[in-house]
């Protein structure tokens, strides 16, 4: 809870923000954690820092980004969809075309090397939709792992697909039973995992959540997403886009595409939460719109908790926004207004999923539906303005839910 | 060192013996069985009671102790109506009490507001899981001003460095985590724990107290040679769920059986075998 956020000169045109030495962006972010987990995490950290500044560690995960996860991926200029609502030219960043669908491939094979660079043997990984599970348990494979992935009763049944892709896999995918059944108690049983098996087990967080050093390793392991965005829409434009909008579950897509714009002061963005069904605490998971500052697995952050400090009970049509905690860095950029954060619900997801299929033949995901449900509101009238959306996931996923909703 | 923490060390040390330290969820199976479970527990030889404070997500702790957590906070015990209990302990018993939390209750309440409250109902410290020594800073400063004590947590995996920071923020004793892993109770002491506390020795004369996978009367005669005390959580925890009815006796029996084997040598097989009692 330091009030440090050591801004660094990358070079003399561009600067990045950074997290001070104890993972605090701003006043959010640091490290909470039992001692027992304590060291464990200093290791991590010392093991990152000499990963990414040794070129061959990087030239490792560059190739796997290119030949196996399918980067770089497009940024498409949505002509129908832009037309239909009249307004700004929208671009799709597509990391839905990414292997197993989602931006989470990014991520788990920066940490998957960075385990097998560490000796370990085994992965474990909570997961909400089951995309960062898919993308667990796949580098494992690829790459020679024992996995075990923790999921929620309530997120095994509306996500079976899913759990059976990552069974096929070869993972070993675990219900947890406590509590909402969903992503929270997942994370909890994972850390229980690791702290009792630390010697031969790494943890892959899926989010930029968790205790420093989680939430900038994810972040530095889904910057790509915005270093191509720029590049491509300067190449296609000319100029910087005016927005970029993106859901923000724990927030790693959004933070994926927003980090490279941060210092390019005309960009705003928007992460978009899950509203849900109301606005009542349990109905949703916006955690900005009815969250506090508080801490959860590991980091300080805007949560959703009662006055007692409790944690709240979420909802989501979208199993990967159900969480009651947001990324640190996202809490550190909507109290500076770097971003803004608003919440589209169950009902506009829906529909911005079935619009964007009908127009344009990509079927998002129900957590990128929120993004999409985002533009139908903010595109009409914007005239003359570039907006990039992150197309986070494809929605193969979602089928069932998509079929018992939609009704078609 | 906070003054009821304090004499239960002196006393301890002028006959030579060492604290059976208990742990319970407050409020299981409700808030008015803990005041009369922690009385009958410190009049059967508990020598300091921490007394958990359920939360939602208890990301360091096993099936035992999570479930009782789930009860507790369906019995209502959130923070205010703890302190409440501890005022009602007080009223019978001296007993040190040791607040155990996961920080967001305690931070959602306020430093401030918890270190005053806590030290006038009647609290002797605290324990805080999930906060690093990192982080502890401005609760640690609150809890000074109040005169409580704060236990930090010291692990296997610490390294000397971090050993240091650990019992340069701890005061009342040291807890030393006995094994890797989450809460729960185990058959076998872990060979890390006399590792730990010979590497702590050297950096603090703080009383030591182990804790984790401690449940049976052979694990006390093994560490009594080495630490200071020895903390019970999981096993006791089960007393409760075993009991719900009236857990009270059954607690402070189980608080004597364990308590034998403090007075026994130790097994030098280290395999805890000799004594066993099956409804613990």
């Amino acid at each position: 809870m330091s009030k440090r956020t050591a801004v660094k000169h990358a070079d003399s045109t561009r600067r990045e923000v950074q997290p001070d030495q104890g993972g605090h962006f701003g006043p959010f972010g640091g490290c909470f954690a039992p001692e027992t987990l304590m060291r464990p995490l200093e290791e991590l950290e010392e093991a990152y820092f000499q990963a990414r500044s040794d070129p061959e560690f990087q030239a490792q995960f560059d190739f796997l980004l290119h030949c196996y996860a399918g980067r770089p991926t497009p940024l498409y200029h949505a002509a129908r969809l832009t037309q239909h609502l009249g307004g700004a030219d929208i671009y799709l960043k597509r990391e839905d075309m990414l292997h197993t669908g989602a931006h989470k491939i990014n991520n788990c094979l920066g940490q998957a090397l960075l385990a097998r660079r560490m000796g370990k043997r085994r992965l474990i990984a909570e997961t909400g939709a089951g995309q960062h599970g898919v993308a667990t348990a796949t580098v494992a494979a690829l790459l020679g792992f024992e996995c075990v992935i923790y999921m929620g009763e309530e997120d095994m049944s509306r996500q079976r697909l899913n759990v059976f892709r990552m069974r096929l896999l070869g993972a070993k995918v675990t219900p947890v039973t406590a509590g909402s059944r969903t992503l929270k108690e997942a994370i909890s049983e994972t850390m229980r995992d690791w702290v009792t098996n630390v010697d031969s087990t790494y943890y892959i967080l899926g989010s930029v959540l968790g205790p420093h050093p989680y939430p900038l390793i994810v972040r530095e392991f889904q910057r790509m997403i915005g270093v191509e965005a720029r590049e491509q829409i300067l190449k296609a434009e000319g100029r910087l886009p005016d927005l970029l909008i993106a859901c923000v579950g724990g927030g790693s897509n959004a933070i994926g595409l927003f980090h490279e714009f941060l210092e390019d002061e005309s960009v705003r963005m928007v992460g978009v939460e899950a509203g849900g069904r109301g606005t009542e605490l349990g109905e949703h998971a916006a955690r900005f719109h009815g969250g506090t500052p508080g801490v959860l697995h590991g980091t300080y952050s805007y949560i959703l908790q009662d006055e007692m400090g409790q944690i709240s009970t979420t909802h989501s049509i979208s199993a990967g926004l159900d969480y009651a905690a947001v990324g640190p860095e996202h809490a550190m950029l909507f109290d500076t207004h770097r971003a803004e954060y608003t919440r589209r619900t169950d009902a506009e997801a829906l529909d911005a999923c079935h619009l964007l299929s009908r127009l344009e033949g990509v079927i998002p995901a129900l957590e990128t539906s929120h993004a999409i449900a985002e533009v139908i509101r903010r595109a009409p009238g914007a005239e003359g303005q570039l907006f990039i959306v992150n197309l986070s996931g494809r929605g193969d996923k979602d089928m069932e839910i998509l079929q018992r909703e939609l009704k078609l | 060192m906070s003054i009821r923490i304090a004499e239960c060390w002196k006393r301890l040390q002028s006959r030579n013996d060492k604290a059976l330290i208990a742990f319970l969820m407050a409020g299981d199976p409700d808030l008015a069985a803990t005041v009369k479970i922690v009385v009958a527990l410190a009049e059967a030889g508990a020598d300091i009671v921490e007394l958990g404070i359920p939360f939602s997500e208890p990301i360091a702790d096993g099936p035992v102790i999570q479930r009782s957590g789930e009860r507790a906070l369906r019995a209502g015990a959130y923070l205010p109506a703890i302190l409440d209990v501890v005022r009602e302990i007080r009223r019978e018993s001296q007993v040190p009490l040791i607040l155990f939390s996961y920080l967001n209750p305690v931070l959602r309440y306020g430093f401030e507001r918890f270190a005053a409250d806590a030290v006038s109902s009647g609290a002797d410290g605290a324990l805080i899981t999930d906060l690093s020594v990192e982080e502890a800073g401005p609760y640690v400063e609150q809890m000074r001003r109040s005169g409580l004590d704060t236990v930090f947590l010291a692990a296997p995996t610490s390294t000397d460095e971090r050993l240091k920071r650990v019992v340069s923020l701890s005061t009342g004793f040291v807890y030393a985590i006995s094994r890797m892993g989450v809460t729960g109770a185990r058959e076998q002491l872990s060979s890390a724990v006399a590792p730990l506390v010979q590497r702590l020795r050297r950096f603090t004369s703080l009383p030591i107290a182990a804790g984790f996978g401690i449940s049976r009367p052979e694990h006390f005669a093994e560490l009594a040679p080495i630490v200071d005390g020895v903390i019970v959580g999981s096993a006791f925890v089960h007393c409760l769920e075993q009991h719900p009815e009236n857990p009270a006796p059954h607690v402070a029996d189980f608080a004597k059986w364990l308590r034998q084997g403090f007075a026994t040598e130790p097994d030098p097989s280290g395999t805890g075998t000799a004594a066993t009692q099956s409804n613990r």
